[in-house]
């Protein structure tokens, strides 16, 4: 029983004070005064928001592969305390998730680490090397909820059109890292003033640009279900929302430093600030938050993408690209955009939870009776300052380093087992 | 150290125009020692420098060991030019070493952009960057301007740089130097090899070098890498003479004499013409006379020792 | 800033005095006048070596030739007192090889700056002779340096001042001793 919070849900248009019971791992009932069944727990959510567990449609887990830098139990276990009660995990992997037996083991792995949902993304391509489309029937079986080269692009026009009209038949989305790569090639930052005067070369937005466009023009063609992974450009931006327009089936996502951060953060060769697509200017935050606002944007996604401090420790050219976000993105988000009055609390549970439910087509995302017992209650107004040391994530690659936040987890949920607590410790911590 | 200039000189554009003035003028008495005899001074005895060229550039190795050699410390040099090992890997475990071998001194040149403030952070050993990837190359920045001042006025001085500039570390610090000192400053070349956004740093930029040559007192004209034609930057060497070559005909039109530096080395009937280096516009070996004389002053005044000491030590009559 | 006393050791007709006295005694130490070359040491040294050779020329007849040095960059202690922002000049306009050289500089003390100026000019050549006049010696040297021509000797304690002002650089011929007042004693 989680009782007399701020019941968020956008799914059934609730915003209200209300108790929320849960029974057997499921919502029971949501409404104002409910009674509290005898010997059940009681979580006291006066002044918090008690909303569907968020779900991240883009995280990298590293596991097989890199279990050094994070492994499903520990990115999971991160997710947690960050809100997230789903993650979808990218499938480039060492060896990549191309096959059944790589997918099963994303779940097994994540049914023993009992933190999160873990859904894996399959690979588009086998091997994700952009030439024959992977086994998609195979691999949904196997419980694969998208399919995604990400890391690179789909690498031909023709591969997209043909993984767009394979994956109608399986009901699951096609998603995209958009990056023409002859134009992105060598960049390590956004081009623009900030990579002129440190000597870094560019990545335009335009690299961006083509292929969201090329993958419009494909989507229209072939009447697929397309995501756009972390979209940085305005003028990405502003094609998803003229294709929404046209009613072209075309969902996007936008990272949490791509809606707060801009390339001023590289100065001083800051490795944290350095990842794909790379942090942009003013108007293009202006432009992804303004498309976030009004459902162009229909979710926000972390790219969680942890790496090795050494590799980090390296002149800007040579370090990898990538932050990690599962633990900072709620934070992020409200003081960047809800304490702003950019976003409203039910809009930023839309986008955490709601929408990015609906595009995978994941269960949760909802508090109706019946659904799930995946529950976030956070506490909106708690003010905390990023510590990386204290993260759950074996990584500790953050560009909010420092960085005083409000808006933090109070419980997360699971199944309702209560799976994160506020003041959890890491182990070994 | 010179308080002034804090412990490295990683680049030009994190300088005010007072340093940028204190190096020259600090360069001034170095050219004498230059012609002396002996040509040596003993105010660097003792210091160990080590010349890290993670890149191989003969000219600019020399021109520093020229000059703390003749400031009396010990040298070392160490080449690694691009090994298979991760460049990042190498330069930690370099600083590391370094910084257990008590060096007093480090000169690097890299081909990373930051690798130079990457080191600096790193190590307490004073850190002089000779050039890092595309960003900064402070000491020829330096010595441009010492040779345009032995000339002139730096001051209201139009001074255009010609050729690839995106690629280029010496036209980064040209710029800034020259910004800093009150000149004003174009760019010309290929569109393709101008940097983004270069002229919200102040730079006007000339898309045809008969524009830059009417407009310009000084040009600096930079080095073609060949590898800019390999990646289609530029069709052809042929074609880029014709368009943007330094000529002398091109030159006989300006309505003002000219004076012409270049980085070196040239590419002669490249971006230049042999008839304007070896001509009378010519001030490419004052260039490298320069060169000495700045990095002598460099060297001096960051291995000076702890300002507060210096503070402490004031006081009169012969100290 | 701590209180100081400030006392008048030379006026100007005082200095005047007691550099036709020094100029005098580097006459009667120097058997061959005519090849003599004075080398101020920078900033007041190359003032007083000036006048040092006006007087002498007046004395001898003889043409004196002059120099000056900066010996910034002989210096033993660029760690502890930090490196000069601007070197100043090093001038040897004539070749030092067997002729008499006398180093003139403005106060002796520790003896540290004549050390690094014997150190320069043994870089410049190889004179017959190398002879020290200081206008003022202070004493308290840290190096076995004695002048051969001085033309005042003061006691001071350590951190007193010994402030000499000439006409060309400052507008007045003086010299005056700075005593610093210890606040407490």
């Amino acid at each position: 029983m989680i009782r007399g919070g701020r019941v968020i849900d956008p799914a059934a248009e609730r915003d209200a004070i209300a108790d929320l019971l849960i029974m057997d791992g499921s919502v029971a009932a949501v409404g104002p005064s409910l009674g509290t069944p005898d010997g059940a727990e009681v979580l006291d959510a006066s002044g918090l928001v008690v909303a569907p567990g968020f779900v991240d449609l883009h995280v990298h887990l590293r596991e097989p592969g890199r279990e050094d830098v994070e492994t499903i139990a520990t990115g999971a276990r991160a997710a947690v305390a960050g809100g997230f009660t789903s993650v979808c995990a990218m499938p480039n992997t060492d060896p990549v998730t191309d096959n059944q037996a790589a997918v099963g083991f994303i779940v097994s792995q994540a049914q023993r680490a009992g933190a999160a949902r873990v859904y894996p993304i399959a690979a588009v391509s086998l091997g994700q090397q952009g030439e024959r489309l992977a086994e998609f029937g195979e691999l949904v079986s196997a419980g694969a909820v998208a399919v995604s080269d990400d890391g690179r692009p789909v690498a031909t026009a023709h591969l997209m059109r043909t993984a767009l009209e394979y994956a109608m038949t399986f009901g699951i989305p096609v998603i995209d890292h958009c990056e023409e790569s002859t134009l992105s090639a060598g960049g390590a930052m956004h081009e623009g003033l900030t990579a002129t005067r440190l000597g870094l070369k560019g990545i335009p937005r335009a690299a961006e640009d083509v292929i969201v466009a090329r993958d419009i023009a494909l989507a229209e063609l072939t009447g697929g279900h397309l995501h756009l992974a972390h979209i940085s450009t305005a003028g990405a931006a502003r094609m998803i929302r003229e294709a929404k327009a046209r009613g072209v089936q075309v969902t996007a996502e936008v990272t949490p430093h791509h809606l707060a951060l801009t390339d001023a953060c590289c100065e001083e060769y800051n490795t944290n600030a350095k990842m794909n697509p790379p942090l942009r200017e003013r108007g293009d935050v202006d432009a992804v938050r303004a498309a976030l606002a009004d459902g162009t944007i229909d979710c926000i996604a972390t790219d969680h993408a942890p790496h090795h401090y050494d590799a980090k420790e390296a002149e800007f050219d040579d370090a990898p690209f990538g932050v990690i976000g599962l633990e900072t993105a709620l934070g992020v988000v409200v003081s960047e955009l809800v304490d702003t009055g950019q976003l409203s609390l039910p809009e930023l549970v839309r986008r955490l939870s709601t929408r990015p439910a609906e595009v995978a087509h994941l269960p949760g995302g909802t508090l109706v009776p019946g659904a799930p017992a995946d529950v976030v209650v956070f506490d909106p107004a708690a003010a905390w300052v990023v510590d990386p040391s204290a993260f759950f994530s074996k990584s500790r690659n953050t560009p909010f380093a420092g960085r005083a936040l409000r808006g933090r987890v109070r419980w997360t949920l699971v199944g309702g087992a209560v799976v994160h607590r506020a003041g959890d410790a890491r182990r070994g911590a | 150290m010179s308080p002034a200039l804090g412990k490295d000189l990683l680049g030009l554009e994190s300088l005010a125009a007072d340093d940028i003035r204190l190096i020259l003028d600090t360069a001034e008495p170095f050219k004498e020692i230059s012609e002396r005899a002996i040509k040596k001074v003993p105010v660097l005895r003792g210091k160990t420098i080590v010349n890290l060229f993670f890149e191989p550039s003969t000219r600019t190795r020399i021109s520093f060991e020229f000059a703390e050699k003749r400031l009396s410390a010990d040298t070392v040099n160490v080449a690694s030019p691009g090994s298979s090992v991760l460049k990042g890997e190498t330069l930690v475990d370099t600083a590391r070493n370094l910084e257990a071998m008590r060096i007093d001194m480090v000169v690097i040149r890299h081909g990373s952009s930051g690798a130079a403030k990457f080191l600096a952070d790193r190590i307490q050993s004073n850190v002089i960057n000779a050039g890092d990837g595309k960003h900064e190359h402070p000491t020829q920045g330096l010595l441009d301007l010492l040779t345009i001042r032995d000339r002139r006025p730096i001051e209201g001085a139009k001074v255009c740089v010609v050729g690839d500039v995106l690629h280029s570390r010496v036209a980064r610090s040209n710029i800034w130097g020259l910004l800093k000192l009150g000149a004003r400053v174009a760019a010309c070349g290929p569109r393709s090899l101008l940097p983004l956004g270069i002229g919200e740093l102040g730079v006007r930029v000339f898309r045809r070098i008969e524009e830059a040559i009417e407009w310009a007192d000084v040009l600096n004209v930079l080095r073609l890498q060949l590898e800019r034609m390999q990646a289609g930057y530029v069709p052809s060497l042929r074609e880029y003479y014709r368009v943007f070559g330094v000529t002398l005909e091109r030159l006989a039109r300006a309505p003002r004499e000219l004076l012409i530096l270049h980085p070196g080395p040239m590419n002669r009937g490249v971006e230049i013409d042999s008839r304007v280096a070896d001509g009378p516009h010519s001030v490419i070996l004052d260039q490298v006379t320069n060169g000495v004389a700045v990095r002598m002053a460099a060297l001096y005044l960051l291995a000076g020792g702890r300002p507060e000491l210096a503070e402490a030590a004031k006081g009169g009559g012969d100290r | 800033m701590p209180p100081e006393e400030r006392q008048l050791l030379l006026d100007d007709r005082a200095l005047a005095r007691t550099l036709l006295r020094m100029a005098q005694d580097i006459v009667r130490q120097t058997p061959d006048p005519a090849h003599l070359v004075l080398i101020g040491v920078q900033r007041r040294g190359v003032e007083l070596a000036a006048r040092l050779a006006a007087a002498i020329t007046d004395l001898s007849g003889a043409e004196v030739a002059r120099g000056a040095m900066d010996i910034t960059l002989y210096r033993d202690d660029l760690e502890v007192v930090g490196p000069k922002p601007i070197v100043g000049p090093t001038r040897l306009p004539v070749d030092l090889d067997g002729r008499p050289v006398w180093i003139v500089d403005d106060v002796l003390f520790t003896g540290r700056t004549v050390r690094a100026a014997l150190d320069e000019l043994a870089d410049f050549g190889r004179p017959a002779r190398v002879g020290l006049a200081v206008l003022i010696d202070r004493g308290r040297r840290e190096v076995p340096i004695q002048a051969d021509v001085v033309g005042e000797r003061v006691t001071t304690s350590a951190d007193d001042r010994v402030e000499v002002f000439v006409r060309e650089l400052d507008g007045r011929d003086a010299v005056e001793l700075v005593h610093v007042v210890k606040v407490g004693a």
